[in-house]
């Protein structure tokens, strides 16, 4: 166990800039998630964790000690791969233990090691084989039994259950979950999955462009997002965006087409700013209904459990999610409403939260 | 399922065949055939007819110390060139994996001997490793005697070992690039993870999963070795001196064309080409056990 202090760090290759300054904690036994579309520079911190891309800029220290020039396996970190990167020609147990015997560990304590992680991640039936022979989940084991026989201060995943079928991953999943639950070592895992991020997460970190947006809880992340981006892109399906301009009773929206009603907004007035609105938050009315939006329906996604209906907000696109059994045809108005209190703002100019009911006592709904 | 592209008749697929199978023989199994009867016959050395002797050139050539010699001579040859032709090959190219500075350099000028022609190569050693000039010539003055391939057997071997090792050093060195390249980086990355470092990683990631082409260059280098050697031979000691660097393909022509004993050459090119299919099968049954396919 071992706590990381990320201070400043900076990485560039030649001339271009990937990652521009992260400040992190990472606190000892957490697991974090470090979660943002491809080439935000997620992988390239880890991989800058775990000593296999050199720091430009900044430190990074684990417990305490600046590893900066440290080589990977003076560390303490364990890594799984994306593609595993199993050794093609050792068999399973072989891979296993490569870093015990790497390590000068004699051959009995070490096979007796390798079993030990073996009938943890039930791969004691697998051992003789090589990696050609196993499919994609138990590969991905074996991956996990490699990082895990160092017994490591810290686990460092590089996406690795991008490569399995949904089902696999959701299995997967937990069990990672369950394993940190147990060797109770940090993790830092990299994703672009935001249901994966979410799951396994007791913190998580948003980065885009070689920023990180916002550190928090999922819970955090998903119900005050720091900025736009993180609005848009935590959350499936994605936060609607109203473009909008303040005015003295509301928001002026979509060019001055609707209005708003929305008390207290603290903005000045003439404020251009993004009114944000999670799909979950929206109820379906009738057209009439006071304070409703009329919007005409465009399609419906059957979900089972319930339903995603995209409707065009005066060419906006917009989108809800219900659990009601309703079926309006496409093509059809319908009315929608949420409360003022679900509404996020943030900067049209910058994409930062504009903090505006911070004071305000929840309104009943308009 | 695999595709399979079947012909209704089979005289169409002979006919596709036809080509190849002329080509091959016209130029492999008609020549090797000749070469087997010669060997089997006493030619005259004016021509006009030939006698039939069975054995008799296989006894006469395998009862001449010269030949054993010559024999010696090839292994000792084709050894040493193989293994400083692959060994310094596989680290200029393990290096040139590792990005060190100056590795696109060699990439592009290793690659430039292979292109030069045996004869042509032959003689510009022969300029380089002469004893009276140049930089032996140095040598020579410090140590008076240390080099001289004219008078000494064991200088002669040493430069015709340079320069075929040299030419196929950058033969070599393409093929092991490509292997190492071909092993994921993300491996090597673990195997560092895992605490190995990099000599370690060589012996233990690396050197496994590039003995296919380990297999492949020993069976083609070796092979190269006794019938490639030719060129060399003949611009840089013409087999001497003292028959010291008579290889088996130089004393082939040596015996045939200038000492015009076309039956014997005959003999001589036979025994050759068994002592090469035998080498190459004991290296399939005895080190290809040892190779990691992927």
């Amino acid at each position: 166990m071992a706590s990381i202090t990320i201070r400043g760090v900076k990485k560039n290759y030649a001339k271009t800039q990937v990652v521009h300054g992260v400040d992190l904690d990472f606190a000892s036994g957490e697991f974090v998630v470090i979660l943002g579309p491809s080439g935000c520079g997620k992988s390239t911190l880890l991989r800058m964790i775990a000593g296999l891309e050199e720091i430009s800029d900044g430190t990074i220290a684990i417990d305490g000690t600046v590893v900066n020039k440290l080589e990977p396996r003076e560390r303490g970190c364990a890594m799984v791969f994306q593609n595993y990167a199993l050794y093609p020609h050792m068999s399973v147990a072989q891979n296993i233990g490569y870093s015990l015997k790497v390590a000068g560990v004699p051959p009995a304590e070490r096979a007796q090691r390798v079993q030990a992680v073996a009938r943890v991640l039930e791969l004691e039936h697998l051992l003789d084989r090589k990696p050609m022979a196993l499919s994609g989940g138990q590969r991905q084991r074996v991956a996990m039994g490699r990082a895990m026989i160092r017994e490591p201060k810290v686990f460092l995943f590089d996406e690795p259950l991008s490569n399995l079928d949904a089902k696999l991953r959701v299995q997967m999943r937990s069990e990672i979950r369950k394993l940190h639950r147990r060797l109770n070592a940090t993790s830092v895992f990299v994703t672009h999955d935001q249901v994966e991020a979410m799951t396994l997460a007791d913190r998580l970190v948003v980065m885009n462009g070689g920023r990180v947006e916002q550190v928090g809880t999922p819970a955090e992340v998903y119900s005050r997002p720091a900025s736009r981006f993180v609005a848009t892109f935590v959350g499936a399906p994605a936060m609607n965006m109203l473009e909008g301009t303040v005015t003295l009773d509301g928001l002026s929206l979509l060019g001055g087409n609707r209005k708003l009603n929305v008390s207290r907004t603290g903005l000045p007035v003439g404020a251009k700013v993004a009114a944000g609105i999670r799909p979950e938050a929206v109820r379906m009315v009738a057209p009439g209904a006071p304070g409703a939006l009329a919007a005409t329906v465009d399609l419906i996604e059957e979900l089972g459990a319930g339903r995603v209906i995209y409707v065009d907000l005066d060419g906006a696109p917009f989108s809800i999610v219900t659990s009601e059994t309703v079926h309006p045809e496409p093509g059809s108005t319908i009315g929608l409403q949420f409360a003022e209190t679900d509404l996020h703002f943030f900067s049209s100019k910058t994409g930062a939260r504009l903090d505006v009911f911070k004071a305000s006592v929840p309104e009943p709904a308009l | 399922m695999e595709k399979r592209v079947t012909f209704g008749r089979w005289t169409i697929g002979i006919l596709f065949a036809v080509p190849q199978l002329l080509l091959i023989f016209t130029f492999f199994y008609w020549p090797a055939g000749q070469a087997v009867y010669w060997s089997l016959t006493l030619q005259q050395p004016w021509g006009g007819g030939n006698i039939w002797v069975g054995l008799d050139n296989f006894r006469s050539i395998l009862a001449n110390a010269d030949y054993w010699n010559s024999i010696t001579a090839s292994m000792i040859f084709a050894g040493i060139s193989t293994g400083l032709a692959m060994v310094i090959a596989l680290v200029l190219a393990a290096l040139t994996d590792r990005q060190l500075a100056g590795s696109w350099l060699y990439r592009v000028v290793l690659i430039w001997p292979y292109g030069i022609a045996a004869p042509a190569l032959a003689l510009a050693f022969r300029f380089i490793l002469a004893p009276e000039a140049g930089f032996m010539a140095v040598v020579n003055r410090v140590w008076p005697g240390f080099w001289d391939p004219g008078l000494d057997g064991a200088d002669a071997m040493a430069s015709i070992i340079i320069a075929f090792s040299w030419k196929y050093v950058g033969y070599n060195f393409i093929f092991f690039l490509a292997a190492f390249q071909a092993i994921p980086r993300s491996l090597i990355e673990a195997a560092a993870m895992d605490g190995s470092g990099v000599l370690r990683r060589f012996w233990d990631i690396q050197f496994p999963l590039i003995t296919p082409t380990i297999f492949f260059l020993l069976v083609i280098n070796i092979t190269e070795s006794f019938q490639d050697s030719f060129g060399i031979v003949d611009i840089m000691t013409a087999g001497g001196p003292a028959n010291a660097t008579n290889l088996m393909v130089y004393k082939i022509y040596s015996d045939g064309f200038k000492g015009l004993d076309y039956s014997g050459a005959a003999a001589q090119s036979i025994i050759l080409m068994l002592l090469i299919v035998a080498l190459t099968i004991v290296q399939f049954r005895f080190i290809e056990r040892r190779v990691h396919y992927r």
